[in-house]
């Protein structure tokens, strides 16, 4: 046991978890841990913005799949984390937000920067801690990381008032930590697994949709080894696409509000739906009334809240997915389904639909448009590239035709589409995993929230780069304006202000404005090599729409392909 | 499912009381984690009580409810994934005993008032706490249903105030919380 500050234990405690970065910014109430920050091995990035430090921590946790730490100071920078932190906890993603607070004699009296931070943040973090002496920080940042990162992940705040971080005490740095009241490991219950795959291997045409679930535990080769066993077709949730190789024959891509058309349809055509990870969330089935209505549903799922949570199932297996996978893969018989009857009973009907769809969704004959330039992203950055996305029609374009090759390549914030988060995140990305390129399929609305990080990525050496989908719009606002308010426009344009390229090069960042697909090919191949931050602003239509769309409130039957 | 013993849930979808007993961490901050959950999911619940139990660290929270079953589940179900509960039995009124108690001001200021009302307390079993010149305060233990009937049965001579302390209950034999 040796005598540290509170500041200097937490530091510590950090390092005990491998911390290899933290995204922060100081101010009064954080001071003494930014000192101690001076004689820590921990890389600390700068931000300009606290909300975008959370976003990073959440891009760095969801590629590196270990909790990303965030650092603000009390009051407004505590409160500038709240986006982030919300972000967070809608897609389960573990990070630890370590937010400084007025000194204990202060709390309670409205002092300088006090906020409550632990009660704006309750509804959206998995747990807070306020430690009261500074004894208690090495334990709490051990619990910390162990919450976050465990059973269902989620955000976790560390709220640390100035004296605490001062006093200086004997430390004791647990390597064993119990949390009474926590049991976030359930074993599978072996009935139910037994139960469910009766289930599926009495179907006709049983169908996988996997969601965020899957990505969260990692279980891609299970996934993918499931449905080549039984030749069934794999739907993913928006948040669980790239969970399964989307250039894969049995891949049908992602359901829903913006799912792929044949998707969409199949998924209605299934009679048995085995969901892993994933919760059924409006944006995935429409309406929980209808969808999976009279066939077996079954669902896979670490969080015992979730089964039946939306949608009542036929059976329910609860544990971390990738080990209810194993268990199930061992149950399923070799050459339950031959190649063949399953081509006649679902591969054929795929291309009929890919065909029809391909035919009735209306092509814009733009030099440039979303669906082109998405394309030949694709084309160009290799397959184990990191792609993120803002919020908008961009994202919903990247969903529809950006293919994610390699599983868990692929991420956004899909549960409380926060424009702003995807570029941020992007620079997270890429600080976890280094040696590949990382793109944010941007829009311009988005963008500019946060674009202020493009200082981060050029002088931190984290270079990402902007693929912004330049309508000069809000524009999904703008589409549900044409589609339900007769195209009565309010408050969606951005009249080409400000020039993403001077603003790019403001900041000693690369930028490139393509007018052709053959510049943006050209764009594309040098951004990829680059090892600086990189906007390309793609102008395209502002009138172009999304589609397929399925209106809110409407059913998956009552899919829209064009206007 | 670990830390939920005494399961009722079964098939009816009526809306019915249950009491759910909730062994939470003693310490601060976790009534506020409860009450906000209740709110934000929008669960509604008719009485809260908290207190101490025999373990100095662990309280003891008492809530009724009146539910359909699907919404008791994900009530319990939300209630489990907080942190600092640590157990839930969820119990109804067979397998529990379970009390209320409440203090009931009402006007009397003639002595036949008094009267009628002290012996109306008498066949309630409740006592007379205190008495002036106008009022007249009895204090009722016992089912949520019977210091309704006593409310019903004293409100012709006029109600001044109602304190009501909420249900605390307790499974019935030897069932322990094993903690
Ligand atoms: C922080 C935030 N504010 C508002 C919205 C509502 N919203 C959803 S999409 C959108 C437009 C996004 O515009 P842009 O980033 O340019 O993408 P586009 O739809 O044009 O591709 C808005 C305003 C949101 N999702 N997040
Ligand atoms: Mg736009």
């Amino acid at each position: 046991m040796s005598e540290m500050s509170g500041a200097a234990a937490l530091m510590a405690a950090l390092e005990k978890e491998k911390v290899e970065y933290i995204f922060g910014l100081p101010g009064g109430a954080n001071l003494p841990i930014y000192d101690a920050l001076v004689d820590s091995k921990i890389r600390h990035i700068l931000v300009r913005h606290e909300q975008s430090a959370a976003h990073m921590a959440d891009g760095y946790a969801r590629i590196k799949r270990k909790a990303g730490v965030c650092f603000a100071t009390s009051g407004p920078g505590a409160t500038n984390l709240v986006t982030g932190i919300a972000t967070a906890y809608a897609d389960s993603s573990p990070i630890i937000a370590v937010t400084g607070q007025v000194a204990l004699p202060m709390i309670g009296k409205d002092a300088f920067q006090e906020t409550d931070i632990i009660g704006v943040t309750n509804p959206c973090t998995k747990y807070a801690f306020q430690p009261r002496v500074a004894s208690e920080i090495p334990e709490m940042v051990k619990k910390s990381f162990y919450i976050a990162e465990s059973g269902r992940p989620g955000p976790v705040l560390l709220d640390i008032p100035k004296d605490v971080q001062q006093q200086v005490t004997k430390m004791d740095f647990p390597e064993y930590i119990k949390v009474r009241g926590y049991n976030p490991i359930v074993d599978a219950d072996l009935s139910e697994i037994n139960k469910a795959c009766e289930m599926i291997l009495k179907a006709e045409k049983p169908m996988i949709m996997a969601g965020g679930g899957v990505i969260l535990s990692g279980a891609f080769s299970e996934l993918q080894t499931l449905a080549e066993l039984l030749s069934i077709p794999v739907v993913t949730t928006f948040k669980g696409k790239g969970a399964f190789p989307e250039n894969h024959p049995l891949a049908l891509g992602p359901i829903g509000m913006h799912g792929h058309a044949e998707a969409n349809k199949m998924v209605q055509e299934a009679d048995c739906i085995l969901a892993i990870g994933a919760r059924f969330s409006d944006r995935t089935v429409g309406r929980f009334d209808e969808f999976g209505k009279d066939i077996n549903v079954i669902h896979f799922d670490v969080d015992p809240a979730e089964i039946g949570k939306n949608k009542s199932v036929n059976a329910a297996v609860i544990g971390d997915v990738k080990s209810s996978l194993r268990s199930l893969i061992k149950l399923i018989p070799k050459n339950f389904r031959t190649n063949e009857e399953m081509s006649k009973l679902w591969l054929g009907r795929k291309r009929e639909l890919v065909n029809y769809y391909e035919d009735s969704i209306k092509d814009y004959s733009r030099e440039i448009t979303a669906k082109k330039a998405l394309k030949k992203l694709r084309e160009i950055l290799p397959a184990d590239g990191i792609v993120t996305t803002e919020v908008g029609q961009c994202q919903m374009w990247a969903s529809l035709h950006f293919d994610v090759i390699s599983p868990g390549t692929f991420f956004s914030s899909t549960g409380l589409g926060t424009m702003g988060f995807g570029f941020p995140a992007s620079i997270g990305a890429k600080a976890a995993r280094i040696d590949v390129p990382v793109v944010d399929i941007a829009g311009d609305g988005s963008f500019s929230m946060t674009e202020n990080s493009l200082a981060v990525s050029v002088l931190e050496e984290l270079p990402v780069i902007v693929f912004l989908l330049n309508n000069q719009m809000l524009g999904m606002v703008a589409q549900w304006q044409r589609t339900f308010y007769n195209r009565r426009y309010s408050g969606v344009h951005q009249k080409n202000c400000p020039d993403y390229c001077k603003l790019a090069e403001s900041y000693g960042a690369q930028a490139h404005r393509v007018s052709s697909m053959d510049e943006l090919d050209k764009a594309l191949k040098v951004a990829v090599k680059s090892d600086i931050a990189t906007v390309i602003d793609i102008p395209i239509d502002p009138d172009e729409d999304v589609y397929p769309f399925v209106a809110p409130g409407t059913g998956l039957k009552d899919m829209i392909i064009g206007a | 499912m670990q830390k939920n013993k005494n399961t009722i849930f079964d098939e009816d979808n009526e809306n019915k009381m249950y009491i759910l007993s909730v062994i939470v961490e003693n310490k601060p901050g976790v009534l506020f984690r409860i009450t906000n959950l209740f709110r934000s999911r929008n669960f509604n619940i008719e009485s809260i009580t908290v207190g101490i139990t025999e373990k100095p660290d662990l309280s003891r929270m008492t809530i009724t409810t009146v539910s359909d079953v699907k919404t008791l589940e994900q009530l319990v179900k939300q209630l489990q994934k907080l942190i600092d509960v640590i157990q839930i039995n969820v119990l109804n009124k067979e397998n529990a005993v379970y009390r209320e108690l409440a203090l009931i001001k009402m006007n009397a200021k003639d002595p036949t008032t008094r009267i009628e009302i002290a012996n109306f307390a008498t066949i309630y079993r409740g006592n007379i706490m205190d008495i002036s010149n106008e009022t007249i305060t009895v204090e009722i233990i016992g089912t949520p249903d019977k210091i309704d009937a006593f409310k019903n049965l004293v409100s012709s001579y006029g109600i001044i105030q109602v304190a009501r302390t909420g249900v605390s209950a307790l499974p019935r034999g030897a069932v322990n919380d094993d903690l």
